[in-house]
């Protein structure tokens, strides 16, 4: 990807508050996003995915403390007040969330939404031309202009969920994340959907970081994908490539594990995803890797580059040099109780 | 970890189905506000289940599929009468189980089970794991002694993997995880030993990591224990792997049933082989089709009249019963497309849309005040110039230009009904050579 990237997130951590030890969600992630690209960001429920979407917006609980950088055209957001964060959020970073039946108010129309959307952040807009942009968003997404003054629950979820991507677009942001925004549809308003965005990625500059748990929908989605483990990003790379060739065990099972239509035998991963309050040490996949070896336990994976444009976390791909004598053997452990299993 | 699943003993079907059910309806009374209340109105029914037959043999895994609204959960429920059925039977082994009362249908649940989609709500969180698994014993009455009930929670827990038992029976919910919890679920839901296990989306709320391990020891629990599965989803792909039949539910009615194999390699429905198109492999180098069908599922209060799957359907012709509420959807889908002000200009000249509401086969689209049928006409002669292959067109008869709108009148319609097709059964004109001869047949000799 040429170009300085629109969004940079460097050394990214977020920690949750609990009773006893903080939740390590997002523990030290560098990625990128470029215009016009969709970033697909994978990883099973837990990982942490979520809560690194809602760190690029500004929208993270009180709880959570927020160390690195998040960078958006160059500017710190983490140093930004609420106020300037806010002013950012629409235009410039645009969000959907997972259920649309929650996020619009049930008490005022569609029309309602857009005119106030549009107008926090362009005041002296009349009521002719937020209609016509609204209109015009709404229609990119399918919804005819005759229910603009219909109220959320005339309308289907599906059809909810387009309202939220139009309200999102509407004011044309640079950066879009959409936090699992088909999970609540059903498959074929689903593929709706995909093409919707797929349409996006072509016609408008918008970057777009998608995050998911199926990696049928990366697939159908994404240029990029990054796949995400217990708080950290263990894998990225152009989406074929890494579909085609994962370089890590977590990619490659996580792919053998998905029921897809092509499936002719169950596999799974043995164990269940970590907690993030005390994760294993060093590689946080070793307990569950059918590759691990001794360094695995001991040492944290550093991160290389296989091949341009990509970038792995995995001794597997080295480098070599800092392996310790005999910690490519494998790593010998029992048999994964049973007890530690999902 | 790899494992072939089907075992051939298991497909093999005895003579007399386990469960018969026959013409099963259940359908539930819309309340509506308080004052259509106070003034008697009724507010309508949903028929969440309109009409369902299928059999289910010993030892068979029958995969119910559909979409949100399909009715799919509804039939888990009847079937165990957690949903009361307003008509139709249900047989168990030959005994009639529909409409029982509650106290004649407890007994019965020691031989039909249920699994419910959401693990963590589905175990009481001040209970501890050995007393949730061992309640249905206590419940039923069959066992009371605490020791026993302990044990036989024991037993039951390593059954389904959770071993050694001793860790698990004195944890609450909460310390499990979720593929823990779906595996106490089960525990629980086969310590009664019974015949047939319903499972509403046992797997989906789980991680795709471990899915296949829930999946892989339901198989295991069905062989072991004899154990005959109704398999609720949404979800084709673990249906494949998982079902011997499949039912594919669209608006309360099954439109296809039969062999797994000949579903996936071969469906027959419209609506079967959109829902397979729609699945997003991960493989980038394939996406998914963009011919699929527009919109939703539609509102179940009042359904499309004909097929009620004809608005969405690629294939739909001339009887699948094209109405004035198809209408409104094509001109509300034109004026997407256009611009806002030649939409606002050709909305000026159409009067109150809501006449079309109202599902009927001759309707009135009524011109805007000053304006003459003929302006309306003009817009759906443009219409059917832009989109003339749209299915749409098929089932309209005439259109009469009248001084204060239009009259569209539809084809007669007819209703689907259930048509043998090699080993499957399907519902759909497509294969009704008396529904394809009344499409062909000209307006003249009707």
């Amino acid at each position: 990807m040429s170009g300085a990237a629109i969004l940079s997130l460097r050394g990214l951590r977020v920690w949750y508050g609990t009773e006893g030890d903080p939740v390590r969600a997002v523990d030290g992630v560098n990625l990128e996003l470029h215009s016009g690209q969709t970033l697909g960001l994978v990883g099973e429920s837990g990982c942490g995915k979520s809560t690194l979407g809602r760190s690029v917006v500004g929208l993270l609980p009180e709880a959570a403390a927020i160390a690195g950088e998040v960078s958006y055209e160059g500017r710190d957001l983490a140093g930004l007040s609420p106020k300037e964060m806010r002013a950012l959020r629409g235009p410039d970073l645009g969000l959907i969330f997972q259920e649309p039946m929650t996020r619009l108010d049930p008490l005022v129309t569609i029309e309602h939404h857009f005119r106030e959307t549009i107008r926090t952040h362009e005041p002296g807009i009349d009521r002719k031309e937020v209609r016509r942009r609204s209109l015009e968003a709404l229609a990119g997404m399918g919804i005819p202009p005759t229910r603009f003054e219909q109220y959320p629950h005339e309308f289907s979820g599906g059809m909810r969920q387009r309202i939220m991507i139009a309200l999102a677009l509407v004011l044309n942001p640079k950066v879009l994340v959409a936090d699992e925004p088909t999970t609540a549809l059903d498959v074929i308003v689903e593929a709706q959907i995909l093409g919707i965005l797929a349409d996006l990625r072509r016609n408008f500059d918008t970057a777009l970081l998608l995050i998911t748990h199926n990696l049928g929908i990366v697939a159908e989605a994404c240029d990029r994908v990054a796949v995400m483990y217990a708080g950290k990003i263990v894998e990225e790379g152009d989406a074929r490539d890494v579909f085609a060739k994962p370089a890590h065990p977590y990619t490659r099972e996580l792919l053998r594990s998905t029921i897809s239509l092509e499936t002719t035998g169950l596999h799974y991963i043995p164990g269940a995803p970590p907690n993030l309050i005390d994760p294993p040490p060093a590689c946080r996949f070793h307990p569950r890797c059918p590759s691990a070896m001794k360094v695995c336990a001991d040492i944290h994976p550093v991160e290389v580059a296989p091949s341009p444009g990509r970038r792995v976390s995995c001794w597997l791909h080295g480098p070599e040099g800092q392996i310790p004598p005999g910690g490519t053997a494998p790593l010998e452990r029992g048999e994964i109780a049973l007890a530690e299993e999902a | 970890m790899e494992s072939v699943v089907r075992s051939p003993e298991s497909v093999e079907a005895e003579a007399r189905p386990l469960l018969q059910v026959r013409g099963l309806k259940t359908t539930f009374s819309l309340r509506g506000s308080f004052l259509d209340r106070l003034r008697g109105h009724d507010a309508g029914v949903v028929r969440a289940l309109d009409g369902v037959d299928f059999e289910l043999r010993k030892g068979e895994v029958l995969g119910v599929v559909g979409e949100s609204g399909s009715g799919k959960t509804t039939l888990g429920r009847t079937l165990l009468g957690l949903a009361p059925a307003s008509a139709g039977s249900i047989e168990l082994d030959g005994e009639e189980i529909a409409g029982l009362s509650e106290s004649k249908m407890r007994p019965l649940r020691r031989r039909l089970q249920i699994v419910f989609q959401d693990p963590h709500a589905s175990l009481n969180p001040a209970m501890t794991i050995g007393a949730l698994v061992a309640d249905p014993l206590r419940f039923h009455g069959l066992v009371n002694e605490a020791q026993a009930l302990r044990s036989r929670a024991a037993a039951a827990l390593e059954r389904v993997g959770l071993a050694p038992a001793e860790q698990f029976l004195d944890k609450y919910p909460s310390d499990l995880s979720g593929g823990q919890k779906q595996r106490a679920v089960l525990a629980r839901a086969i310590i009664l030993d019974p015949d047939v296990l319903v499972a509403d989306e046992p797997v989906s709320m789980l991680d795709m990591s471990v899915r296949a391990k829930i999946l892989e020891l339901m198989l295991a629990l069905k062989d072991d224990l004899e154990l005959t599965y109704l398999y609720i989803t949404h979800d084709l792909a673990t249906a494949k792997f998982f079902c011997d039949r499949i039912a594919i539910m669209y608006l309360g009615k099954i439109v296809e049933i039969g062999p797994a194999a000949e579903i996936y390699a071969d469906p027959k429905h419209p609506y079967t082989e959109a829902l397979l198109r729609a699945i997003p492999e991960p493989d980038p180098r394939r996406s998914v089709p963009r011919d699929l069908p527009r919109g939703e599922v539609p509102d179940a209060v009042m359904p499309p009249l004909g097929c009620s799957f004809h608005p969405r359907c690629l294939k739909a012709f001339e009887v699948c019963g094209w109405e004035s509420r198809d209408l409104r959807t094509l001109l509300e889908s034109r004026w997407t497309q256009m611009s806002e002000p030649e939409f606002e200009a050709e909305r000026a000249l159409i009067g109150d849309l809501d006449a079309l509401d109202t599902p009927a086969t001759e309707c009135v689209l009524p011109a805007a005040s000053g304006q003459t049928g003929d302006e309306v006409k003009g817009i759906l002669d443009s219409l059917r110039a832009q989109e003339p292959d749209d299915p749409f067109w098929t089932g309209v008869e005439t259109v009469q230009s009248e001084p204060r709108g239009i009259r569209v009148t539809f084809r007669k319609n007819l209703a689907p009904r259930d048509l043998e097709q090699g080993n499957a059964r399907v519902r759909c004109h497509l294969y009704d050579d008396e529904a394809l001869a009344l499409a062909k047949s000209s307006p003249a000799s009707r």
